[in-house]
């Protein structure tokens, strides 16, 4: 299976998803590399009453596995379904990378 | 002294301190430079400990963290979260508000 079926499944297991989007960035680093940079917008009730930073601790301890080998970085942009309508449904852009762990 | 030691007293001694991939100036990570313009951009002063030079505590760090990447923005002894959430902070004055007064209140105790 591919890492990005991996994650949607674990996160599918894990959480009650309104709106979920997965792109693999992987092109836009470094290194060899084709499965370790991911972007992910996810919209979920689960989040409602969390912090930014449980929100996230959430899903890092979904994905652990993953985020040991083969995930290098993982842009979440997380939000409760209202929050989500407040946004007209756009999350940020991920940026260029510049390159400090190459070969790392 | 351990590193799980060095990391706590960065922690402690440092009110706004960011982990990070090469330098504010010169930033070796797409993640890094964005979360340290943020921070620059609050106009005050903050440590910083580049973590490619310090690959004991990039190793130890995300443990003790509960946050497996960097950068990581600590205030006040609390991990304040990574790039996303300094960058989603910023976009709505959050991050502003939060280190001009944390400085503040520093620059009270140290007068």
């Amino acid at each position: 299976m591919s890492v990005q079926s991996t994650i949607e499944q674990k996160l599918q297991q894990g959480l009650n998803i309104r709106h979920l989007e997965i792109d693999n960035e992987s092109h836009m680093h470094s290194g060899p590399a084709t499965d370790s940079h991911f972007r992910l917008v996810l919209v979920s009730d689960d989040f409602v009453g969390k912090r930014l930073v449980q929100r996230h601790q959430l899903i890092y301890g979904l994905l652990s596995d993953e985020m040991q080998n083969p995930i290098h970085a993982l842009a979440m942009h997380l939000y409760t379904g209202e929050e989500w309508q407040l946004k007209n449904g756009q999350a940020p852009q991920s940026p260029q990378c510049l390159g400090g762990s190459k070969g790392g | 002294m351990s590193v799980i030691d060095t990391i706590k007293e960065q922690i402690e001694k440092n009110p706004i301190l960011l982990y990070m991939k090469g330098t504010p100036r010169f930033p070796q990570c797409g993640f890094s430079s964005r979360a340290s313009e943020a921070v620059m951009n609050c106009g005050e002063r903050f440590a910083f400990v580049n973590i490619l030079e310090n690959p004991e505590i990039r190793a130890e760090l995300p443990k003790y963290a509960n946050w497996p990447t960097f950068p990581q923005l600590w205030v006040q002894g609390e991990l304040v979260g990574g790039c996303d959430i300094i960058c989603e902070m910023a976009a709505s004055g959050e991050l502003e508000t939060l280190i001009k007064q944390v400085a503040a209140e520093q620059g009270a105790d140290e007068a």
